[in-house]
Order: structure tokens, then C-alpha cells, then sequence
């Protein structure tokens, strides 16, 4: 790797401050199981990384009064392991326990986890000045795109891969960010922004701003929740496509619903015209699949990854029926 | 003048590595000269510590090790090059197939993805920890019993994801195992006999 310098701050305001008084290639890790890789891949050259994981504190996961918390420095894995969201969140679990592999879990967090960059193959490729690293141009559009968007492309059609976004997302949660100023919060499916707001990032987290806590509504009780994941590989990998969905269910009767996709747009997202099309219907194959067909319509698939309209059907139609389950 | 053309053109084995690894040397020097220098950032009183080194300390099987790292130098450089603790294999070097898996305060990280100075402070335990004295660990007598390796150089990542997953799991189901040794790539293939190996292990270690 080439070298940089390591900083360790023992809080987070000197982590925002730092952040507020440098001015280029300072970033922050948390886990590392991403940064890492575009340190050794040449994506990016840090001057300095600084090391989330040395301040005290930041992993916790903790029932308070009108919300569940969750520090963004827990480890993916003691997500996947907490009674408290084994008994309550279903979807952060099914959605936790199939991140990458045992190891990578042990390592990466939450906060990393909603915060990674896209594995777009021409992204990857520290030859490749596309769109996202300042070119003119997204070399997937005309070029390789199996793994590519259906909805939102245009500049660039990386998908986001974060399995964790689209479950927090269907769940309601907010986004506690900190910076020099103190805090804000905002709905997680407002953190991330299309290509077309700013190519070069994901998400509006600013120069000087670090998320330091997910939170979620408590979870009521006739809400099931679910996240369907389909890759090509028996043991592990990004998402080609996948569903959360939570819903508050009458019986079988769907009262409300939310559907978060992964692997299908620059960013999570969210299918609120089939949410519309499901609301008073029974949780069955039949009604998720004439609901999903409505979004699908709207989808633009490039070349080679028209496959992912159906794929999307299905998802959403497994996701549906494992409510009820 | 014929003889010498040819012994000109013999290339044996021996010298077609050593250039092999010259040009990588040389590869390596000349991606540190031309890449650019990181920029020196200072900190101020009261501000985060920074550092372009660290001396840091860390227990590695039982032991406590002390060094100078650098914060490019990752973990696994240091139990390799440092420590001579070879047994752990330097193989994708990308954090995506196992063979350096070591288990760090008693859970399985790969050693390839993690810096050596976030390891300050933490205990690390190396296939070369396992065994106490001749007596192999479970795991790895199970790996002998069952012909568990073709080429062994996945063995040793396989076998400490095996020790945490049944530090874990006392009685793993088969897609429990494979689930858990989800982070190890063995390119012979031979994970019928690993999976069997873990089971006969998980047995051994329940009679005790």
C-alpha cells in the first residue's frame, strides 16, 4: 500500500474539526473492509486516513423510549447476532447476516456499511476515469453493464450495493450525522442522493461531517419485515438484486408497505408506486407480482441487464410472501 | 561462439524467479518514486494524534510482540516479514479469499485487510498458536484424518475459521459450516472433505 498518515482521535469532534480544517484526501475509516481496497486498488491516494474505530464509544445498539439506536461503529456482525434486533427486526438480520463474508462482518460496521462506494467494475478500475472519478462520461452505458442500473442512470449507472440501506430505509430510520457544529438528523432515504445531484458521491454527507448513529421507530406489533438477496454465487456476494419490505399486516391484508430495492439504482430504491398498488390487498404471490409488474414499466435497462426486471418481480414477490412466514 | 549464444539463451528456472522478483523489487521502488508523497499533516494541541509511524504492541499467541509500523503496513506484513509467523498465506491480498484468516481477540478477520497499528493493544492468536506443544488443536488433527488439503495452501485460513466457528457453534449442521467457512477459497476444490474434517472435529471436541 502506499503510504499515508493515521490519525487517532479520541473523540468525534476532533475527527470534525480535523475534517473541517483540511481541505482534500483526509478520509475516515471505519471498518476498513472498503477504504482499504481503494487504497490497494489506486482508487484513492490518502494523505491521512483517520481511524473511527479509536474512539471510544461509537458501537452500541440500544432500546431507549421512542427508538431503537444504533452506533454507527457496530460491527455487521453483532447486528446480525442482537436478540433485541433478532426478535424485532427481521429485515436488518436477514440483511446483515448475508454482508460479505464472516470475517468481512467482524470487521465492517454499520456506519461503513451505509457509507461504501459502488463496485462498478469501470469505477473499480483505477485506469478508468469515468463519470464518478471526475470524466466525462460512464463507460458502462455502451460498454459491460450485466450488473448495472434500470432506474436513475443516466450519468452513471453504478448501483449502490449496500444490503443494510435498503433494510434501514424500509424500517424508517434516521441518520444522526455529526460535525464541528453539533448534530442533525435525516431520514436515511434522504442521505443518498442520484447522480444527477452529485456524481462524484453517494450520499449528502459533507466534507466535515461523520454519521455517528442510525435510529430506528420501535417496531409495532403487526409490522413483519423481510430482505430477499439474490447473487450468482453460492456463498457470498453483492446483491445483483434485492427487496425490503416492511409492512403492517391485518391478517394477510397489507394496511401499509414499504418496498427499498437494492442493485437496481444509483442509489437504494424505493418502490412507492407498488407500495400504492399493495396497500389493501392480501400478502400473496399473485398480488406482489401484478403490483411489481406497475414499477417495472418504468424501468430502462441498458444492453445486458434487462434480466434484473424480472429478476426485481420475483424479488419482490419472495419478499412479499415471506411476510406472512 | 556457438557455445556461448546458447548458454546465452538457456534460462533455468532459478534465474527466470530471481528476475521475476527483481522486476517486482524494481516495480515496487519505482511506483514510491514516481507516486506522489503523502502530504505531511500536522496536529495541533488538543487535536487527534497523528502519525506517519507508531510503535505499537500487540499479543500474538500468547505473546507480547513490540515494533515500529508504519500506517500502510498491514497486519498480515507484520506476522509474515516481522514475526516469521509464515504460516499465514499472503494470497489475494484483497480481503476476499481466507487464506490469511486469523483470529483477532478471538474472532476471524482477514490479516491482508487490516492495518497492523488498529491491531495495537489486541490479542492474535496464528495457526502457529494452536497446537500445545506436539498436541494439534482438534482442527487441525481432524484436517490430517480426513485428507482435508490437496495443495495446503488454504489450510491454515480454513482451519482458524473452523476454530471460531465452533468456538461458536459446539454442534454446527452442514450449512452451518459452510456458512461459516464462507470466507475461505480453497482452488483445489477439496471442501467435501473440509466440511467433513470440521464435523469430525466438532465431535472430537464435544467427547472431549
Amino acid at each position: 500500500m502506499n503510504s499515508f498518515q493515521y490519525g487517532k482521535p479520541t473523540s468525534l469532534e476532533q475527527v470534525t474539526s480535523f475534517l473541517a480544517r483540511e481541505n482534500a484526501n483526509v478520509f475516515v475509516m471505519a471498518g476498513g473492509t472498503d477504504l482499504l481496497g481503494e487504497i490497494k486498488e489506486g482508487l484513492i491516494e490518502p494523505d491521512l486516513v483517520i481511524d473511527l474505530k479509536a474512539v471510544p464509544g461509537l458501537a452500541y445498539i440500544k432500546k431507549e423510549k421512542d427508538a431503537v439506536a444504533i452506533g454507527a461503529l457496530t460491527a455487521v456482525a453483532d447486528l446480525a447476532e442482537d436478540p433485541m434486533i433478532r426478535q424485532d427486526y427481521r429485515v436488518l438480520v436477514e440483511a446483515a447476516k448475508v454482508i460479505a463474508s464472516p470475517q468481512l462482518r467482524n470487521m465492517g460496521t454499520v456506519g461503513g456499511n451505509l457509507c461504501q462506494r459502488p463496485r462498478c467494475w469501470y469505477y473499480r478500475d483505477a485506469r478508468v476515469v469515468c463519470s464518478k472519478k471526475g470524466g466525462s462520461k460512464c463507460y458502462a452505458e455502451k460498454g459491460r453493464n450485466k450488473y448495472h442500473a434500470i432506474f436513475a442512470g443516466g450519468i452513471c449507472y453504478a448501483v449502490y450495493p449496500s444490503d443494510l440501506a435498503p433494510a434501514f430505509i424500509a424500517l424508517e430510520a434516521i441518520a444522526v450525522i455529526a460535525s464541528p457544529q453539533g448534530e442533525r438528523t435525516i431520514p436515511l432515504a434522504e442521505f443518498y442522493a442520484p447522480p444527477i445531484v452529485n456524481v462524484r458521491k453517494e450520499n449528502v454527507l459533507g466534507k466535515q461531517e461523520v454519521v455517528k448513529e442510525i435510529r430506528i421507530p420501535l417496531a409495532k406489533k403487526n409490522e413483519k419485515s423481510t430482505y430477499q438477496k439474490f447473487i450468482e454465487r453460492g456463498s457470498w456476494d453483492f446483491a445483483v438484486v434485492s427487496a425490503a419490505v416492511k409492512a403492517a399486516l391485518s391478517g394477510a391484508t397489507i394496511e401499509d408497505i414499504r418496498i427499498v430495492c437494492g442493485g437496481v439504482a444509483p442509489i437504494p430504491w424505493r418502490l412507492k408506486k407498488v407500495e400504492a398498488a399493495l396497500k389493501g390487498k392480501k400478502a400473496t404471490e399473485s398480488e406482489a407480482r401484478k403490483a411489481a409488474k406497475i414499477a417495472l414499466a418504468e424501468a430502462a435497462p441498458l444492453a445486458e441487464n434487462g434480466y434484473k426486471i424480472e429478476l426485481l418481480e420475483t424479488m419482490i414477490a419472495r419478499a412479499v410472501v415471506a411476510l406472512g412466514k | 561462439m556457438e557455445n556461448s549464444r546458447k548458454k546465452k539463451k538457456t534460462v533455468t528456472r532459478r534465474a527466470f524467479l530471481q528476475s521475476l522478483s527483481g522486476g517486482a523489487v524494481g516495480a515496487g521502488v519505482a511506483s514510491r518514486v514516481l507516486g506522489k508523497e503523502p502530504r505531511s499533516i500536522q496536529s495541533g494541541p488538543g487535536e487527534m494524534e497523528v502519525f506517519s509511524s507508531k510503535r505499537i504492541a500487540l499479543t500474538v499467541n500468547g505473546k507480547k510482540v513490540g515494533f515500529e509500523t508504519e500506517p500502510g503496513e498491514t497486519l498480515l506484513q507484520v506476522l509474515r516479514d516481522r514475526l516469521r509467523l509464515t504460516g499465514t498465506k499472503r494470497t489475494c491480498n484483497r480481503g476476499e479469499c481466507g487464506g490469511c484468516t486469523v483470529l483477532l481477540d478471538g474472532k476471524p478477520v482477514y490479516s491482508c485487510h487490516i492495518l497492523a497499528i488498529q491491531a495495537e493493544g489486541k490479542d492474535i492468536l496464528t495457526i502457529e498458536g494452536l497446537a500445545s506443544g506436539d498436541k494439534l488443536h482438534p482442527v487441525q488433527q481432524a484436517f490430517i484424518d480426513k485428507d482435508s488439503y490437496q495443495c495446503g495452501f488454504c489450510t491454515p485460513g480454513f482451519i482458524m475459521s473452523s476454530v471460531a466457528l465452533l468456538d461458536k457453534n459446539k454442534q454446527p449442521s452442514l450449512d452451518e459450516i459452510k456458512a461459516g467457512l464462507s470466507g475461505n477459497l480453497c482452488r483445489c476444490g477439496n471442501y467435501q472433505k473440509i466440511h467433513a474434517a470440521v464435523a469430525a472435529a466438532a465431535d472430537a471436541m464435544r467427547r472431549g
